[in-house]
């Protein structure tokens, strides 16, 4: 592999652990605050891609298409929380990944009645549509940059939000024991909800960001959402800067594994099995990452402060 | 519930005469169904069932760990997989032999539950869902990525298992009592096991691990069993599954397949073992009927989920309890 590509990859795996990012973060906070297992967070990641494909279709505008379908988002959020997640904050973990499976399994269907199941397509937006220019002429599309740029933004908005404002001081102290928070005279339903919408939001956000580059199609957000859960767990679990680490560390790894482990494996094996043996493994490199974190250390790298 | 009742007596499980009338009676009533189709019944029910309890093996086997042992594995329908594979790939070299194809399955199955549950097993609660679908999905796309045997396509099989090179699986009646006979055995199996020191352990671990640990129990030991025994009896249900089908996809080890096994189990009710046979047969009947009603079935069974989780509790075996308990007073 020559430097030019192993830079373009390093971009590629920053890029998709950025993706994986704002998916995982969303996911991390609602478990984090609310110890609440939420597997339709994938599916909400793809409503936000379909949502972006047709505002943006609707109004000719990516980015009045963006904001409109994250309203949008915001809005199908507090719908779910209003008609089935708030039933479910006292229940046992079983009872919520069951009630979100059936979940999953209507908006992957309702998402094929309404759009089809063929893969639909957001065009790039015109002022982010060329290349930028890196050193040596290796260029690298604008569209990923500002895609990088938005992330790095949001995150460090979360993390501003989290740690230096007052609603995130109730959040942190909501993770830490929810009935003392709720016994100070903070309405901790209300709180809960804003959580919830917030966290659909990112997850809408990302799908939308992420429906330019990838193609929107039904189940998209299944894979996600198996991804996101190995960059928690291996983050840490209801840890924000651990979902940023463990993000970084699959979106590399995954990227990365699947672009050299074929050249890596011809130079011990013969081409046709070197091919055969490095598909099956760049796939599983990343649940291999994460099984070795584990046993290295069952609580995640960066596990968050003040739960047991 | 009334305030006078003790935690001990609220934990005190099924009088023994119901613990077993109930699997007797829907094993017998399975017994019969054959003869039902012969009166009549349409044939498609026989193959309906027994692809029914195929998987009510595979769901009491995940009960094992899930209700007995608290554990919510998200990654059963790998083992499901393992076993359909094992079948597919022996079946595909020319090797047909039910005693040669069981040995290996059961130990490829051991070997993937000893590995992948040592890892699971260091975490509790969320985390081990999360993992356990973490390596389901590892298995899901090694699947995928066995190009020799039909990857992301599938496996399609020209043969089935022979017994000492008899087509035992051949004819589809005798096919349903191999597969009423095989749940037969893992549903006692399982029984023997739970009465046992061992599910007395496993037990009380889930209730409190600590006190446990401290009365001189390696729980850590007691659950990894559990989870490798469990992970070969579902090794056991993917062999006869590939049998059935004649077929062996990526798909059989998908994570929305272990999602229904976790569903045929709290469907049947949570740790009651028979449950997981009712939820089976229940989960796939409303399937068959859906799916036949409409092209976008599963519109309509995830809303019934959402609804069967908000509105009940202990699934039908708990409905069940609650109305013996309400008839007794």
């Amino acid at each position: 592999m020559t430097t030019s590509l192993l830079i373009v990859q390093l971009l590629n795996g920053l890029q998709f652990g950025i993706l994986l990012f704002l998916v995982a973060a969303g996911l991390t906070l609602v478990f984090g605050v609310m110890d609440f297992i939420n597997l339709a967070h994938g599916v909400q990641y793809m409503l936000g891609a379909y949502l972006a494909v047709t505002f943006v279709g609707l109004t000719g505008s990516f980015m009045l298409g963006l904001v409109l379908a994250l309203a949008a988002a915001l809005l199908l959020g507090l719908a779910f929380e209003f008609l089935v997640f708030r039933h479910l904050y006292e229940r046992d973990h079983l009872d919520q990944v069951l009630a979100t499976f059936g979940l999953i399994l209507l908006l992957n269907q309702a998402v094929k009645m309404i759009w089809g199941a063929a893969p639909l397509s957001v065009p790039v937006p015109e002022f982010l549509s060329g290349n930028v220019r890196l050193l040596d002429g290796i260029l690298y599309p604008t569209y990923r940059f500002a895609l990088i740029g938005a992330g790095l933004g949001v995150g460090a908005l979360l993390w501003f939000v989290v740690e230096k404002t007052r609603t995130g001081m109730l959040l942190r102290a909501g993770a830490s024991n929810a009935p003392m928070v709720s016994a100070l005279g903070v309405d901790i339903r209300k709180l809960f909800m804003v959580v919830f919408a917030f966290g659909t939001m990112l997850a809408g956000f990302a799908g939308a960001m992420a429906a330019p580059i990838l193609s929107v199609e039904p189940g998209m957000g299944d894979t996600v959402l198996i991804l996101a859960f190995v960059v928690i767990v291996v983050g840490g679990i209801g840890s924000i800067r651990g979902a940023f680490v463990g993000a970084l560390i699959v979106g590399l790894v995954d990227t990365l594994g699947r672009s050299s482990m074929n050249d890596l494996l011809r130079l011990f094996m013969a081409p046709a099995s070197a091919r055969a043996t490095g598909a099956a493994l760049s796939s599983m490199l990343i649940y291999l990452v994460m099984a070795a974190v584990l046993f290295v250390r069952p609580e995640g790298l960066l596990p968050a402060k003040g739960r047991s | 519930m009334s305030a006078v009742t003790t935690p001990s007596m609220a934990a005190r499980p099924a009088a023994p005469t119901v613990r077993w009338l109930a699997p007797l009676a829907i094993l017998g009533l399975l017994a019969l169904l054959p003869l039902a189709t012969a009166l009549g019944l349409p044939s498609h029910w026989l193959t309906l069932v027994t692809r029914a309890m195929i998987f009510a093996i595979a769901a009491l086997s995940l009960d094992l760990i899930l209700g007995i042992g608290g554990l919510v594995s998200f990654g059963h329908a790998a083992f499901i997989g393992i076993g359909a594979y094992g079948a597919g790939i022996l079946i595909t070299e020319g090797q047909t032999e039910l005693l040669v194809a069981l040995p290996v399955i059961l130990i490829v199955c051991g070997i993937f539950a000893a590995v992948t549950g040592y890892v699971s097993l260091r975490t509790r609660g969320v985390a081990f869902i999360m993992i356990t679908l973490a390596f389901g999905q590892m298995a899901f796309y090694f699947a995928q990525a066995l190009s020799g045997y039909g990857g992301d396509d599938g496996l399609t099989l020209n043969e089935k298992s022979t017994l000492l090179g008899r087509e035992i699986f051949a004819n589809r009646t005798g096919f349903y009592y191999i597969a009423l006979g095989t749940l037969a055995f893992c549903y006692w199996l399982a029984r023997r096991l739970v009465a046992s020191r061992f599910g007395r352990v496993l037990r009380a671990a889930r209730e409190n691990a600590v006190r446990v640990t401290v009365t001189g129990y390696d729980v850590d030991h007691v659950r990894l069993g559990a989870y490798v025994i469990s992970g070969m009896m579902a090794g056991v249900s993917g062999f006869l599954l590939a049998n059935q089908t004649d077929f062996v996809s990526p798909a059989f080890m998908s994570w929305q397949r272990s999602g229904e096994l976790i569903f045929m189990v709290v469907l049947g009710g949570v740790g009651s073992l028979y449950g997981a046979i009712v939820g089976a047969i229940a989960l796939l009947a409303v399937e068959d009927v859906l799916s036949g009603l409409t092209q976008n079935w599963k519109a309509i069974f995830g809303p019934l989920i959402v609804l069967f989780v908000l509105f009940t509790r202990g699934g039908i075996a708990g409905l069940m309890a609650k109305l013996r308990g309400s008839r007794d007073g």
